[in-house]
């Protein structure tokens, strides 16, 4: 048997059960009524200030999935490098080293502009 | 009965235990907190409801079942829907590799006690359990909310941030290790004679941290910052949704406790002799020890400001966390067979420098601050 096969049974199990709650949560809380209040997106108990809501938001947000991006992709290098580093010894140190050393030059330059400010 | 039918029937049964058992924890931690951070706040906690008030989220699940399920005017209801979906599957499938055991026989056969023996393990509970970040944003995208919208982006930017010093100090792990199968991950702090507690001192204390942060819980709690988000990216969640969105928190709170226990506590080792059930309890004993520490930070500490937040996990956990990495793969290069006891002599040698330093940093701020400060005397004067 596949060994991945199980987490397939633990996903559908999950599944099943989220999408069976809701449903029954559906049934049993069906709304009663009221007016259109009642259903207005909440903003400090009065009326929602006209806007849109998905408008422009701070460009860092997506500076910061970026930066994510460049260093969980280093982070992914690493787990293969560190299964064998105990065969590879010295040369698998200076090749990391190097690889590191490049990425950290990076990871100073970000920090000097100004990208890891948040204010 | 074929080795086929065997294992899907094994796999099915552990599958289905393991759902459940994890759906269980949830009401059980929900009261266990309310009642630890009772206690630390000098309050009782919930009694009312069966003896110590053990029914009280018995009694929640009813009522938030029964609430009334209102969509709120302009949501996005396909994302709408499927966000407290999204943030409880990850949740519990991420459980599925992680070992509660030696693998056992029955029946002449070799039965994993783990629902899924993968030999990525650990890749798979990180993958899956960063997972939890789609959950969140969506939810507040989708909600047409605001306060949503801003609970929502905060949380994926710090999830995303955190998750990379998880990342790097789970890799000092595998390279002790050699391996990503959890199971061997056990196996060899059995053989190197100590925890990686030990020789991963400093890689600990980040993980716990970062895991934290990772968590969304206190003092990292900024994605429902109840003084400034009303609750965040649930604001517009009411009923079973609302309560799908905590299971999956506890939920990964469990799943990120057994990884913490399996990675640096020697997984279900304990003391005394070696059998299943008493390992068992052993593996269940220090993944409480772990959520109770939670816990406890949740009570001690209060919520962080959001650039502290991202400045911290940028410019302290990051290097930090690199720096174990690279000190971990040194020393193992260096000191060969010795690696182990080097590492630790290290990790307990940096962590009382770290301590002074920190001393020396808090008492260098204090003087400052009694110079800007001026003292009552001086005023006088």
């Amino acid at each position: 048997m596949n060994p991945y096969l199980p987490i397939l049974f633990m996903l559908i199990i999950a599944t099943a059960f989220a999408v069976g709650a809701l449903s029954l949560a559906m049934f049993i809380g069906r709304p009663k009524g009221g007016n259109e209040r009642k259903l207005a997106p909440y903003e400090c108990g009065i009326e929602p200030v006209v806007g849109e809501v998905r408008e422009r938001f701070p460009v860092k947000f997506y500076l910061v999935a970026m930066l994510f991006i460049l260093f969980d992709i280093e982070v992914i290098f690493l787990y293969p490098w560190a299964v064998v580093f105990r065969q590879l010894q010295v040369f698998g140190l200076i090749e990391m080293g190097i690889f590191l050393a490049i990425l950290l030059l990076g990871y100073m330059y970000v920090w000097r502009v100004g990208a890891l400010e948040w204010q | 009965m074929s080795n086929t039918t065997f294992d899907w029937i094994a796999s099915l049964i552990k599958a289905v235990i393991i759902f459940v058992v994890l759906l269980q924890l949830v009401p059980v931690l929900i009261w266990l907190e309310r009642k630890v951070v009772a206690r630390m706040q000098q309050r009782i906690g919930p009694n009312r409801v069966g003896p110590f008030g053990l029914l009280q989220p018995l009694a929640d699940a009813v009522k938030l079942m029964a609430k009334e399920n209102i969509i709120p005017t302009g949501v996005d209801k396909l994302v709408y829907y499927l966000a407290p979906v999204i943030s409880i599957v990850p949740a519990l499938a991420a459980f599925a590799v992680v070992p509660f055991g030696e693998p056992i026989h029955v029946a002449g056969r070799v039965v994993y006690l783990q629902v899924a023996h993968v030999n990525i393990g650990i890749l798979y509970v990180l993958a899956l359990s960063s997972l939890a970040v789609y959950g969140i944003t969506l939810a507040g995208w989708s909600s047409n909310n605001k306060y949503s919208l801003l609970g929502g982006l905060r949380a994926s930017a710090q999830m995303i941030s955190y998750e990379i010093p998880v990342g790097l100090t789970v890799v000092a792990v595998v390279l002790l290790a050699g391996s990503l199968d959890l199971l061997d991950i056990v196996n060899q702090q059995v053989k190197q004679g100590i925890w990686n507690i030990g020789p991963q001192f400093i890689g600990f204390l980040l993980f716990v941290v970062a895991s934290n942060a990772e968590l969304n819980r206190a003092p990292f709690d900024m994605a429902e910052a109840e003084s400034e988000l009303v609750a965040g990216f649930h604001t517009e969640y009411t009923g079973f949704r609302f309560a799908m969105f905590f299971m999956g928190e506890y939920v990964n709170m469990v799943t990120t406790s057994a990884l913490a226990t399996v990675m640096y506590l020697g997984g279900w080792h304990g003391f005394g002799p070696d059998v299943w059930y008493l390992n068992l309890i052993w593996f269940i004993l220090k993944i409480f020890a772990f959520i109770i520490f939670y816990m406890w930070v949740r009570a001690s500490w209060p919520r962080i400001r959001y650039d502290q937040l991202m400045g911290f996990g940028w410019k302290v956990m990051i290097p930090a966390a690199l720096l174990n990495l690279a000190a971990t793969a040194v020393v193992i290069v260096v000191a060969k067979e010795r690696a182990t006891l080097w590492l630790t002599a290290v990790n307990i040698a940096l962590f009382v420098v770290f301590l002074a330093v920190l001393r020396l940093v808090n008492s260098r701020q204090l003087e400052q601050h009694r110079q800007v400060v001026p003292q009552p005397d001086a005023v006088r004067g």
